[in-house]
């Protein structure tokens, strides 16, 4: 291991990792705000855009980010709609990840009793209050792995974005071995930045998941 | 005569193609319990969904002390702060601890001041012997236990009627004393209560007035005496009758 | 009507080397799903186990899995295996080691879910009604397993195929870069192509997903 290199070109990963977390969180928090219109109008039935959200989240679940990422940065512009790289990564994600916190959400909302909401009902919450104090705290909490579960599969699919000439993590690795063939070192510095990223979610992610575990154990 | 307090007049529910309830009249006078029986089936359960507008119905009305119940009410919230209801399954929400199941709906729905309300559950919950328990989680509790938290909460928000829709049927039994106590003293206190039940010695201590209801429609009414000693109806008879039991050939 | 650069694909043989890269990444995806299924439910069973050792390894695994992205697996395997041990591994078989790897792990997971979904009781009555240990296993857990696993692992096909995309970052010539391909050489007479075909390239994954995702849901509906 050639230390010397992999001291010279830490900044580099590190600059490449903040472009990375940056657009990453930006993408999560987008799709956190998509998944919620997504529940919010299935749940009141809203007509035309309740099609358009069901569409919407079959293509998004079952196209890669790669080739969406494509589409939008090297496609769109054809017909006139240009985006930078940044905002290329972000929309991709959001567009990814939105149809994911959605299923999320749903799930964790079908997983609660309707006689929950008719229990509150008969005390004289209103349809706004029982979901506020009653509904959405047990699926925050019913989600909760599968909302962690999403934004670990977001950051990793940020590692897509070299694609679409982000200098991203990836981008600078395969850079580096292009250009100096220290593979090992490069490889070694990706892996320990992803790690850097991802292990410290992981862990939060369960914490929290151990600390919302109330429901689904008994009412 | 007491003020009447609940009327249903020729309530009438469906589901699909099956009618459950067919032209079901009632009168409830304030302080009243009345316990509804009949074989399991028989709709007393969707009755009292009914009155507390948990189901739609397709005909006749009811009125609590002259208000429309209904779920197309515009002020059906209002309404229902007015009806207590126990479900069978307790129904604690499960994310709040005990205190706060019992305090959510009194705080944010009647908007009464915290401290009040906080003060008065915990002295319904001590009078049920739970005192201790007002920091606890629901799953930390027996079934009993969740119970009589549940018929707390629904106290707490002072209802005009309370229905408890088989309150005991879930529990283990040698809890479903502790929780047909609690009840017996709310009747005490002069409470008006509509309770569906299969504990025919605890219904016979409690009612006021005993229905029986088959098939949608209501047999045969009493005092609880009357009805448990000497049934009028035939099918009344026969359904007391499977609470008895008897070995053919004992010697 | 804007050009959208739709012409380009029927150019030709254009359209059939699409599919032809399609027919690379859906092989290369089917072959790791098969290895994973099997695999998976070996390594599933073993994360059962209490054995301390056995544990501790498949937790590891699934953890690593679980949060290094697969394209770094991807650069690992192809780039650091010719450095480090002088194999020269084609894009090819690097993605199926890679995605084996990763598959196997998730599909191990939900065959762990799935064993320890039996609640404890129905293996007891099956020993009270005098059935041996296999006869048990065969005849009331494997079947509640089974249905419970096939809607997941049709699921797990799709993650599959949506995650081959990324070979065409080790250089494998898939539907992507045969889309690439044909866009850089009719640059002049299509300057749209790019719409046209990341579009087609686009709906091409569509199709080969949807299926297998709506199999999934129906299965798992049914089986409920």
């Amino acid at each position: 291991m050639n230390w010397e290199f992999i001291v010279k070109y830490l900044p580099l990963y590190q600059k490449a990792a903040v472009l990375t977390l940056k657009i990453g969180i930006a993408g999560i928090i987008l799709s956190f705000l998509i998944g919620l219109f997504c529940v919010a109008v299935q749940n009141y039935r809203i007509p035309i855009l309740r099609q358009i959200v069901v569409v919407y989240i079959e293509i998004s679940r079952n196209t890669p980010l790669l080739i969406q990422l494509f589409f939008i940065y090297y496609g769109l512009p054809k017909i006139g709609i240009r985006t930078d790289p940044e905002a290329c990564g972000i929309a991709g994600l959001a567009f990814l990840g939105g149809s994911y916190m959605a299923e999320a959400f749903r799930s964790g909302i079908e997983a609660i009793d309707l006689i929950q909401f008719e229990s509150a009902y008969s005390l004289g919450l209103t349809r706004r209050q029982t979901l506020m104090y009653v509904v959405l705290p047990q699926a925050v909490s019913i989600s909760m792995p599968a909302l962690v579960a999403n934004v670990i599969f977001l950051l990793k699919e940020t590692s897509v974005f070299s694609a679409v000439s982000l200098m991203d993590l990836m981008f600078t690795a395969k850079d580096l071995i292009g250009l100096y063939y220290q593979t090992t070192e490069c490889l070694f510095l990706l892996v320990v930045f992803y790690l850097l990223i991802l292990l410290p979610v992981s862990l939060a992610g369960r914490l929290l998941e151990r600390r919302l575990r109330y429901a689904g154990f008994g009412t | 005569m007491a003020d009447t307090i609940l009327e249903v007049r020729h309530l009438m529910k469906q589901f699909d193609d099956l009618m459950v309830l067919k032209d079901i009249n009632l009168t409830v006078h304030e302080g009243e319990v009345i316990v509804i029986v009949g074989p399991s089936g028989c709709g007393k359960s969707t009755f009292l969904r009914c009155i507390n507008a948990l189901e739609d119905i397709q005909g006749g009305e009811i009125r609590l002390n002259g208000e429309l119940v209904s779920k197309e009410s515009k002020n059906l919230a209002v309404i229902r702060q007015k009806i207590g209801m126990v479900f069978q399954s307790y129904e604690l929400f499960p994310h709040l601890n005990v205190l706060d199941n019992i305090t959510l709906a009194p705080v944010k729905v009647q908007k009464r001041p915290k401290e009040e309300v906080r003060e008065e559950a915990l002295a319904l919950l001590s009078r049920v012997g739970l005192s201790d328990k007002a920091e606890s989680f629901p799953r930390q509790l027996s079934g009993g236990q969740k119970q009589r938290v549940a018929i707390v909460r629904a106290l707490c928000m002072k209802p005009e009627i309370l229905l408890f829709d088989e309150v005991t049927a879930a529990l283990d039994p040698e809890m479903v004393r502790e929780v047909l106590d609690v009840i017996l003293r709310l009747a005490d206190q002069g409470k008006t209560m509509l309770i569906v039940t299969h504990e025919m010695q605890f219904a016979r201590a409690v009612a006021d007035r005993v229905i029986f209801l088959e098939d949608g429609v209501i047999k045969e009414e009493g005092k609880p005496e009357q009805f448990f000693d000497a049934p009028q109806t035939e099918r009344a008879k026969e359904f007391l009758k499977t609470f008895t039991f008897e070995r053919k050939h004992k010697e | 009507m804007p050009d959208l650069g739709l012409e380009v694909l029927f150019k030709g043989k254009n359209f059939a080397r699409l599919l032809e890269g399609l027919g690379v990444a859906l092989r290369i995806s089917l072959i790791s799903v098969v290895i994973s299924i099997v695999a998976g439910i070996g390594v599933g069973m073993l994360m059962t186990w209490k054995n301390p050792i056995s544990r501790a390894i498949t937790r590891c695994y699934l953890e690593i899995v679980r949060i290094m992205p697969q394209m770094v697996l991807l650069f690992i395997v192809f780039f650091g295996t010719t450095r480090v041990f002088g194999w020269n591994l084609s894009g090819e078989i690097s993605a199926v080691i890679v995605f084996s790897f990763w598959g196997t792990a998730e599909m191990g997971d939900l065959v762990r879910g799935a064993l320890i979904s039996i609640p404890q009781h129905q293996y007891e009555s099956a020993y009270a009604l005098g059935l041996t240990g296999i006869q048990t296993y065969q005849y009331v857990v494997l079947p509640q397993t089974v249905r419970r696993l096939i809607p997941l692992s049709i699921n797990l096909i799709t993650r599959m195929i949506k995650t081959t995309s990324l070979i065409l970052m080790i250089g494998v010539v898939e539907v992507l870069k045969v889309a690439q391909q044909i866009i850089e050489a009719n640059r002049m007479s299509s300057p749209n192509a790019a719409f046209g075909l990341y579009l087609t390239v686009f709906l091409l994954y569509f199709l080969a997903c949807w299926p297998f995702s709506l199999l999934a849901r129906y299965l798992e509906k049914r089986w409920r």
